[in-house]
């Protein structure tokens, strides 16, 4: 019998809507592989069993019914613990939140379920989404399922790492400076982070609010797209979603798996393919951009001379919003609240919550970004990583009046050991070099395997213009379409 | 020299309502100082006369028509609650709050 774990999403549908297997059996088979190995890769903080197997046995009845199924009815998908689920546990990877079941359903979450696919729990990740590793996520890290003493990067390495386990098929993520992108590059899978404003934060736990994007996560590039459709377009709960039709990425992927990129024109971005990166990573990275030569694609090199300065700008502008962001944790209305003994004033017992209930990290970015939002400190800080912010923008608008789309590696390093970047925090800042200045910009970038270096997924960047989604999901297919996909080690 | 003390770190700590421990301090004086003076590097970009940016998407009000839709019950409002009391969130004491600080 086919392992139905090891099936992609498109598989699964047709299977499902064929009738050849049942919604509940992909559940069945999908919940038993994360009994088999979830206690070592630890991709999971909450599995759905019970939600799981309602949902399928509803898609099962609804077929049985003669109604007319979505193209992933069926299938099952893992959901990062950033997004709100009614009356299912969503913690952000924090103890401040520990226990916390949401009264209602993020946009994501609720077009997930009326697509029919089947949540099967909550993915791991760094607490309140800030860090590179899932190492700061208080419940402890997710294991990369290629070395499992290696990190499975972050913020999402919970969902990347259930894809790689085959734990599920398709995964939610949510990218503020490449919490999709740089797990999807270290665990051999595709992640996607769409236009900012292209998927709604109405129930995304806020860490950077004019950064956050939640977006999709799955081990091909059509799977990918199918769910990006899914969960993407105008949601009038997000003051800041665009009143636009998602870009057509489905049928993009399936023009670029035809492997033609005639006409199709990529800049490789010059400032990212010098000393930053590591020998093996630049050399999987220059072959596949050979195999897109020959699939067609016009090749020129284009220099962003402000990117050095998104890593710096980017670690002042989240911190900053996310200090203010995060001054809802107050120990009031929802979570955690310590020290309350009927003497302690609000102010004492709200600075004991926070202290008890956030991690380190996530201290050192309120405290930062309290810092650059001072006065006195304001205009040469925060004020200033925003003026870069706009030159790192037209550097994006400049190139893409030369290019359609720029290339670059996902990542600087693959997979590092578990504790190797802990000690020194700005050591794991560095994980995100390459894929902060996209979310700077608010136009969409993938992440596609294209190889190995000493045994470990070697990430591809794609970076497209905002609102050219499409774009991007037909180079990704075009080169998974020459270099194939990657398959981990059997755990 | 350091971009910041362990003083003005206790102060921040304050300001964001963190109680951190003497030792949590130590360990952060070092780390914000490593961690601002590389965000400094900001400061090299010559950019005197350009618009700063906030936001990728242009920004206006979005407005809705005016009509009733489905909210949360109380109950559920307050599921999450530390402490709750009379359909309301129950709070420590404010009004004995040291003023002057």
């Amino acid at each position: 019998m086919t392992d139905l774990s090891k099936l992609t999403a498109v598989e699964i549908a047709g299977l499902v809507a064929s009738g050849e297997t049942s919604a509940v059996e992909v559940t069945q088979a999908h919940l038993d592989r994360i009994g088999a190995v979830d206690d070592r890769v630890h991709a999971f903080l909450h599995v759905d069993t019970e939600g799981a197997l309602t949902a399928a046995r509803a898609v099962d009845e609804r077929r049985a019914a003669g109604e007319e199924l979505g193209p992933l009815a069926g299938v099952p998908v893992a959901v990062k613990d950033v997004l709100t689920t009614k009356g299912v546990p969503t913690t952000v990877g924090s103890k401040i939140l520990e226990g916390w079941r949401p009264p209602y359903d993020s946009t994501i979450v609720e077009r997930l379920r009326a697509a029919g696919t089947v949540m099967l729990g909550k993915t791991n990740m760094d607490e309140f989404a800030m860090g590179s590793s899932t190492e700061y996520s208080a419940y402890g890290p997710t294991r990369n399922p290629w070395d499992l003493e290696r990190i499975p990067g972050g913020s999402g390495g919970g969902s990347a790492a259930a894809l790689a386990a085959y734990e599920a098929p398709l995964s939610i993520g949510s990218d503020t400076g490449g919490s999709i992108r740089q797990p999807g590059a270290v665990t051999g899978t595709v992640g996607a982070k769409p236009t900012y404003g292209g998927t709604s934060r109405y129930g995304l736990v806020a860490f950077s609010s004019s950064l956050d994007t939640p977006g999709p996560c799955a081990r091909t590039v059509l799977d990918a797209a199918l769910l990006h459709e899914v969960i993407g377009g105008h949601d009038p709960r997000d003051s800041t979603s665009i009143p636009a039709p998602v870009p057509d990425v489905v049928a993009a992927a399936r023009r670029g798996a035809t492997g033609d990129l005639t006409g199709v024109k990529l800049g490789v971005v010059t400032e990212f393919t010098g000393e930053g990166a590591e020998p093996g990573v630049m050399a999987a990275f220059r072959e596949s951009v050979e195999a897109l030569a020959k699939l067609g694609a016009e090749i020129v090199e284009i220099s962003c001379p402000h990117f050095k300065y998104a890593l710096p700008a980017y670690y002042l502008i989240a911190p900053s919003e996310c200090s203010s962001n995060l001054a809802r944790f107050d120990g009031v209305r929802f979570g955690l609240r310590v020290g309350d003994d009927g003497n302690r004033s609000l102010e004492e017992v709200m600075s004991l919550t926070r202290e008890a209930g956030f991690g380190p990290e996530v201290k050192r970015r309120i405290m930062i970004g309290t810092y650059a939002l001072s006065s006195g400190y304001y205009d040469a800080y925060y004020g200033q990583a925003q003026k870069v912010r706009t030159l790192i923008t037209r550097d994006f608008t400049s190139a893409f009046e030369q290019v359609d789309a720029l290339i670059s590696p996902t990542t600087p390093f693959v997979a590092f050991p578990i504790g190797s970047r802990t000690a020194d925090p700005y050591q794991m800042y560095l994980a995100d070099l390459f894929t902060i200045p996209t979310n700077l910009y608010g136009g969409p970038a993938i992440s596609v395997p294209c190889g190995l270096s000493d045994g470990l997924p070697v990430g591809f960047q794609i970076m497209a213009p905002t609102m050219a989604d499409d774009r991007m999901y037909r180079v990704a297919a075009a080169l998974e379409s020459a270099v194939g996909t990657l398959t981990p080690p059997t755990l | 020299m350091a971009a910041i003390s362990r003083e003005e770190v206790a102060h921040l700590a304050r300001l964001s309502r963190l109680a951190v421990t003497e030792e949590e301090l130590d360990t952060f004086a070092g780390q914000l100082d490593v961690i601002l003076q590389s965000v400094a590097q900001v400061g090299e970009v010559a950019a005197a006369d350009i618009p700063p940016t906030s936001h990728s998407v242009p920004l206006t009000n979005v407005l809705r028509e005016d009509v009733v839709r489905p909210g949360l019950t109380p109950q559920e409002a307050l599921s999450g609650a530390p402490d709750a009391e009379e359909q309301r969130f129950r709070v420590p004491r404010i009004l004995d709050e040291d003023v002057a600080s």
